[in-house]
């Protein structure tokens, strides 16, 4: 008993150390997109409101993807301090795996039997998601995006729905837990690099549009010039959301697999159960909209951010604020 | 002509040999359009079918068929159908919480019977939510059944023929070997067979072809329209569950038992096709429930395990057999399922009259009010003259606070303790109106006294009216009995949507064409390979550079 207590300790505070370690890297990162303010906006922002306009209605082509970043390595500026982001991200992440593990020993099971394990483990997902990409391509650009919803995760993990480490209630206690519960997390942590991207490709078309029509780049003219073409990230968005689709389904029906076991039924539209719906019936509506012209690219984006956002009020809305059968939050 | 504006759905853009086009610039290489065609059952304009003009009632008819089974129409239905499943999430619903919505409606008597009216307690049965998701079927076999038609045919065509400049494709190799022209064609028809593509060579008129057509990844389309085709047969084994199934629910105390009959349900759900004689006959007798809680700690009473011990067995002269119900366990009988559900506690009572004539010997149901077991419960003597009636609190971990007075500070019976009024006069159970068991009619009765017990404890009631003791403590366990015959097609077709869906996203249509020059100078053949994919189709370079490779490997094996 004494050694679960001294474990869940230890995971409280790998989790605070993380924090700081990601707060670090997210200064990094931040200062990276700054020190990319001094250059001249003209070369890339132009050439990639040029690609936009070429590939209207159409698709991408890999041959022009190379994009600034990748092709010019050394000379760009900010470079330094996104590799100090990158080298501090990975030792958050290592930070925050031991926290998991530390937890999920403490307890004597899967760390994700409440909405606190399940954040902290997500943020790790996340963060490991990324890190793994990075090691086959340069992704230091995607580093800001990926660290604030980490910490965000994790700011709320701590301060909102912390539980004492404890073992679980019975409904969970089954194999559909490991199942269920990490499909759910991976899809956590894909949305959310899906939708970060869908922000940057948002933000690099308004700067191309500003470019095309003869203004300054505007407030995001320095991240623009950091971050792949617009083709480029629009399609990034697709590859992740598409590969989240059928995981979110597959952990829906998972999903409806355990509740058939534990409740007698494997749909009943309990809060949980309707908006995992409505978070499905919103992405299908991105991938058709994909597919119809006039829905391309910006109102396409635009749904994507709308399932995510169904997708995080599923995940914060429904616990805290419905009454469920999924009320395993452990919130007082 | 788009003929059908739906199709492509889910698999994102478009390839089109117009963007090869934009791509690079405006010539026109009709080579490649041809190359391209059908590589996507992509309509060539998928903009609204426009309006008809004096064609009568067919043409509307064909018009508003068009339109539904139009990709803007599936997705404005899908938009439809995320919007009106939030009202189902934000107000309480009939099926899971029918008590909440009668508490909701008296507390909102202005908007309440409106929000009923509109069916908002009730959203997932609605005719107009049922409205929306039969239209978005409807325009999906629509859309489906016209695309397996072009598919099948698809299926069956040999891949086009080589493009007239192969170096305008997204992907371009050329390679020198050292052999005659009809040796590379030849090892070129190997290796593509060799990696399952399928191949087209023709033996031209004028002697030796110049190409080898492959093409592969037909699973897309086939996962694709799995997929949609799957989601219809989810939504029939969903209905049809819901039609021939039933769902009941029963409370079985320690040690009784119940049979799976419709008389014994506490309540009963059955579907609009059911049949009673359907129910599968079984008994099941409860000998014991197990429940363990945490003991210490912020969540001190949370419940760690729960257990029923059953016997049962499928009719009279069966052999009884055990099993043990857990909350993740189900039972299964032929079909039918047992769910445990709930629990509870049901004190036990020997109520004596003053002539020592025992009135009630038994374990009474008590429901549970909070966490830990706070539990109601009345016990009603219609023998006794004149009828007297008990109402009474539970309390398995007594406590006592100078506020709330008695309540449960733990959910296992630690210190079990009853609080009992007794009541005097007429119980009203020969009215003819059906009265719940669990609560006391007490507009006709007076109270003569209260009293609370420990178990073992006697109390020598009030005007001679005899004795009660508080024998002991058993449980009693809540069952859910299902039967849903839609459930395992549910399964089945939820497993095939998985599967299509993943096809249809991870699988890329891709073609790939080799040619060598009708005549050859010298020994040497300069060999072009082209490739040509769907835009989302990564790795498509590096499946044509392998190819080439072992082209080459071939050639120089030969």
């Amino acid at each position: 008993m004494a050694s679960e207590t001294t474990l869940a300790y230890i995971s409280n505070n790998l989790v605070y150390a993380s924090m700081l370690a990601y707060t670090v890297a997210m200064v990094a990162f931040a200062m990276s997109f700054a020190q990319g303010r001094g250059r001249s906006d003209s070369s890339t922002s132009v050439s990639g409101a040029a690609e936009t306009q070429t590939a209207v209605g159409s698709v991408s082509v890999d041959v022009l993807e190379r994009t600034d970043v990748e092709s010019e390595p050394g000379s760009e500026p900010g470079r330094r301090a996104g590799n100090i982001g990158m080298s501090v991200m990975w030792l958050a992440t290592a930070l925050l795996l031991g926290a998991v593990i530390a937890r999920g020993l403490s307890a004597g099971r899967v760390p994700w039997g409440n909405m606190y394990e399940f954040s902290i483990t997500s943020a790790l997902g996340i963060s490991v998601a990324f890190l793994v990409v990075s090691l086959k391509r340069d992704v230091r650009w995607l580093g800001m995006l990926v660290v604030i919803p980490v910490l965000l995760t994790l700011g709320t993990a701590v301060a909102v729905l912390y539980t004492d480490s404890a073992p679980l209630v019975p409904a969970l206690k089954s194999w559909w837990l490991l199942i269920h519960v990490s499909a759910a997390i991976i899809c956590a942590g894909a949305f959310t690099l899906g939708a970060a991207v869908t922000v940057l490709y948002l933000m690099v078309t308004r700067v191309d549009r500003r470019v095309a029509a003869g203004e300054g780049p505007g407030w995001f003219g320095s991240i623009a010039q950091r971050v792949p073409s617009a083709d480029r990230l629009d399609q990034m968005a697709y590859r992740t959301n598409s590969f989240v689709f059928p995981l979110w389904t597959f952990a829906v029906v998972a999903g409806a697999i355990w509740a058939e076991s534990a409740w007698g039924r494997y749909w009943g539209w309990d809060p949980k159960e309707t908006w995992a719906f409505i978070t499905w019936v919103v992405y299908a509506a991105y991938l058709h909209a994909r597919a119809t012209a006039g829905w391309k690219g910006h109102r396409a984006a635009a749904i994507g951010l709308l399932g995510y956002s169904c997708f995080l009020f599923n995940y914060f809305g429904v616990n805290l604020l419905f009454s469920g059968l999924h009320s395993y939050s452990g919130v007082k | 002509m788009g003929r059908r504006h739906c199709v492509d759905a889910y698999l994102g853009r478009r390839f089109l040999a117009g963007t090869v086009g934009v791509r690079l610039g405006p010539v026109s290489d009709t080579g490649i359009d041809e190359a391209s065609a059908g590589l996507t059952t992509q309509p060539e304009s998928d903009a609204t079918s426009p309006t008809p003009a004096g064609i009568g009632v067919s043409g509307w008819l064909r018009w508003a068929w068009r339109t539904l089974t139009s990709m803007r129409a599936a997705l404005i239905l899908l938009f439809l159908l995320a919007v009106a499943a939030i009202p189902g999430s934000t107000f309480p619903q009939r099926g899971t919480n029918p008590v909440e919505v009668s508490q909701y409606i008296v507390r909102n008597p202005t908007w309440g019977p409106v929000l009923n009216r509109l069916g908002m307690f009730d959203v997932f049965a609605a005719p107009w939510f049922a409205a929306i998701y039969l239209l978005l079927m409807a325009s999906l076999a629509g859309c489906v059944i016209p695309r397996t038609r072009l598919h099948w045919r698809a299926m069956r065509a040999q891949p086009p023929a080589a493009p007239s400049r192969l170096s305008r494709l997204p992907e371009h190799r050329t390679l020198e070997l050292e052999c005659s022209p009809a040796d590379v064609l030849t090892a070129a028809e190997t290796v593509l067979r060799a990696q399952r593509w399928r191949v087209r060579r023709e033996v031209v008129e004028s002697g030796e072809s110049t190409w080898v057509a492959g093409e592969k990844g037909y699973l897309r389309e086939t996962g694709n329209l799995l997929f949609h085709l799957a989601l219809l047969a989810l939504l029939v084994a969903v209905a049809a569950g819901g039609m021939f199934g039933a769902k009941g629910q029963v409370i079985v105390r320690e040690g009784s038992a119940f049979s799976n009959t419709l008389t014994q349900y506490d309540s009963f759900s059955p579907g609009r096709l059911f049949k009673a004689d359907r129910l599968v006959p079984f008994t099941v007798r409860l000998d014991q429930f197990r429940a363990t809680y945490q003991e210490d700690g912020m969540q001190r009473g949370a419940p760690r395990e729960f257990a029923a011990d059953v016997v049962y067995s499928t009719g009279p002269g069966t052999a009884e057999r055990k099993a043990t119900i857990g909350v993740n366990e189900p039972l299964a009988i032929d079909g039918t399922k047992v769910f445990l559900v709930g629990h509870g506690y049901a004190p036990t009572f020997v109520i004596k009259d003053a002539t020592g004539k025992v009135l009630l010997d038994d374990s009474v149901v008590f429901l549970p009010q909070d966490g830990n077991f706070t539990s109601d419960g009345v016990l009603k003597i219609p023998d006794a003259t004149p009828q007297i009636g008990f109402t009474g609190v539970f309390l398995p971990t007594a406590e006592r606070d100078p506020v709330r007075g008695g309540f449960s500070s733990f959910p296992a019976p630690l210190r079990p303790e009853v609080f009992l009024s007794v009541w005097r006069g007429d119980l009203g159970l020969d009215k003819g109106t059906p009265q719940s068991v669990y609560r006391l009619d007490t507009s006709s009765m007076e109270r003569l006294g209260l009293k609370n017990l420990k178990p073992g404890q006697t109390w020598t009631l009030p005007d001679g009216l005899g004795t009660l003791t508080f024998t002991g403590v058993s449980e009693y366990a809540t069952f859910n009995v299902a039967s849903d015959p839609g459930s395992g097609w549910a399964l089945a077709a939820a497993v095939m949507a998985i599967v299509g869906l993943s096809l249809s996203l991870f699988v890329r249509r891709r073609r790939l064409w080799v040619r060598v020059p009708e005549t050859s100078p010298d020994s040497m053949v300069e060999v072009e390979f082209g490739a040509l994919g769907r835009s989302e189709a990564p790795g498509l370079d590096q499946e044509l550079d392998s190819v080439v490779a072992a082209v080459r490997r071939a050639v120089k094996g030969v």
